[in-house]
């Protein structure tokens, strides 16, 4: 396995693993941890480091969207056009493209519903390839980012055992 | 009428482990390095089957060898991972965990006098099973300098070519040593020049973390006379469900069979189901326990050596088993729960050889770990 294949994981997991934390785990130096983290980072391979939150948590609770996107595609405009658009709105926290059903599957974030549907009418609906949106209001988050989100996680097994 | 114990049960002394359960249940706030489970749950497939026999109304007894399904399934997958060749019919009994396995098998095969040799530091339970059978226990003390592995030179010095039984349990518990063939050859040797029987407790086969996994019953002229353990509570953590099964020979199993009938009657039906699917599909969420187990035990030894506390490489199981950074382990054990609220298991309690050392399980979430570990070292210094 490459540095790489035992980094990327255990960052996946935890960003916030300590180089030291990350070359115990994986039998590497610190060095080479800092090395292969770099790479990533300058290829491109990771994005950036950020927290998992349970915004239901979060005063006031900012309230999320799931939102389908159909779209017509014209000579001039491709699905590359429009996601570029789309996605220099600071509303949007996700877009993707996807197959099936519709074209896009865009999340939004907003500190109300009302803002939020403000946004999909006034500034992504108007969009002249856009011909329709189905909106999803999320009203709970079980797991995000690969981590279930749990009333704690209680060990009840004997706490000495053979 | 009184309720005098048996002279065989006065043989066989209190849990060592139990005074550290109950130190650890008295404090709030503690970590646990003293669990020998693993903190999974067990894999979601084998769980619906569990739940889709109990919908069915799946509850009646099986046979007493346990359902022909997964024998058969048992029979493949030891073929497939560990190149051992058993008959489905005959050589396989499914058992209540292992821990039954174990002891059906001591009693199958002993009469009172008889010398059982147990390699020591040892999982708890084969000597009590041993006196309780009526045999003798012969201590075959490994060493912290062999990496806990069984040697010849080990074997000839502990008496054990007198014994009729010699019990080993690779990948170990409590020292996380594994063994590869290379080391189990000499061992074989040993047990064909003097006629030994053999119990081989593999139930940690699957977490074998540097090589292979390797039965000692797949080296010439070791299946005849060896006793597989083996069972689901490990590598598919399913403790609860109570579920194992031994590889032997035709009149082996018979024999254990025996016992088997009249006490358990058959395995938990439910387990057995859950059993089959955890066979059948569930290797990959072996496969990713597997590795999670393998990057803790890389993070609890590298902090044992950044605290200069000597603990040789585990190589399976989820133990290591670093010497004692004081004389008295109980003591140090003790203090560490009360002081810091960190339960360790001190290695005296697995037989003689274990007192200078701990037993410390990384069947615990990596937070809990850095944690604990912490702790530890602060109050070490
Ligand atoms: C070496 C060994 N054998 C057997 C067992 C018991 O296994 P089971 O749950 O299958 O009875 C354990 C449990 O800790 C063990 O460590």
């Amino acid at each position: 396995m490459s540095s790489r294949e035992k980094i990327l994981p255990l960052l996946r997991e935890n960003a916030r693993y300590s180089t030291e934390d990350l070359a115990r785990q994986t039998g590497l130096d610190v060095e080479e941890v800092e090395a292969t983290i770099h790479e990533l980072e300058s290829d491109g391979v990771v994005h950036g480091y950020r927290a998992i939150v349970d915004r239901n948590q979060i005063e006031p609770e900012r309230v999320r969207a799931s939102v389908e996107l159909n779209v017509t595609l014209d000579r001039e405009t491709g699905y590359d056009d429009i996601a570029q658009r789309l996605a220099k709105f600071p509303e949007v926290e996700g877009l993707r493209l996807v197959s099936g059903d519709y074209d896009f599957a865009m999340d939004v974030e907003g500190d109300s519903m009302r803002e939020v549907s403000n946004f999909i009418s006034e500034q992504v609906a108007p969009v002249p390839e856009i011909t329709q949106t189905v909106t999803h209001y999320i009203m709970e988050t079980y797991k995000e980012g690969g981590v279930e989100f749990e009333d704690g996680d209680d060990d009840d097994r004997l706490s000495v055992s053979p | 009428m009184s309720f005098e114990e048996s002279e065989r049960l006065e043989t066989v002394p209190p849990s060592g482990i139990r005074r550290y359960f109950e130190l650890a249940e008295e404090q709030d706030d503690i970590i646990s390095l003293g669990v020998g489970e693993p903190d999974f749950a067990p894999p979601w497939a084998a769980r619906d089957a569990a739940i889709e026999s109990l919908e069915r109304g799946k509850t009646s007894y099986t046979p007493n060898r346990g359902l022909r399904e997964l024998r058969e399934e048992i029979v493949a997958h030891v073929h497939d991972r560990y190149d051992l060749d058993y008959d489905a019919d005959e050589e396989v009994l499914v058992t209540a965990g292992a821990s039954e396995a174990v002891d059906l098998a001591f009693r199958a095969f002993h009469d009172p006098g008889d010398t059982v040799a147990v390699v020591q530091p040892s999982y708890l339970s084969y000597v009590p099973a041993a006196r309780l059978a009526g045999a003798d226990v012969v201590d075959v003390q490994t060493r912290r300098e062999d990496e806990f592995k069984l040697t010849r030179e080990v074997l000839e010095a502990s008496g054990a070519a007198e014994a009729d039984t010699l019990v080993l349990c690779y990948p170990n518990n409590p020292t996380g040593a594994t063994m590869t063939r290379e080391e189990l050859e000499p061992v074989a040797e040993f047990v064909r020049e003097h006629d030994l029987r053999v119990f081989a407790d593999e139930i940690y086969a699957a977490l074998s973390y540097e090589h292979d996994h390797t039965s000692i019953a797949t080296l010439p002229g070791m299946r005849e006379r060896t006793v597989v353990f083996n069972g689901f509570s490990k590598a598919y953590a399913m403790t609860g469900l109570r579920l194992g099964y031994a590889l032997a020979p035709p009149e082996a199993i018979e024999s254990m069979n025996r016992i088997h009938q009249y006490t358990m009657l058959s395995a938990p039906t439910t387990a057995q189901h859950a059993a089959i699917e955890a066979l059948r599909n569930c290797e990959d969420d072996v496969a990713e326990m597997r590795e999670q187990y393998d990057r803790r035990r890389n993070f609890v030894l590298s902090r044992f050596e950044e605290m200069g506390i000597d603990c040789f490489p585990a190589s399976g199981a989820f133990y290591v088993f670093p010497e004692c950074p004081w004389d008295d382990s109980e003591a140090f054990a003790e203090a560490l729960i009360e002081e810091q609220g960190v339960a360790v298991v001190p290695g005296g309690v697995f037989g003689n050889g274990g007192e200078s050392h701990l037993r410390v399980t990384y069947a615990t979430g990596l937070d809990d770990l850095k944690e604990a570990l912490a702790r530890i070292e602060q109050f070490i210094d």
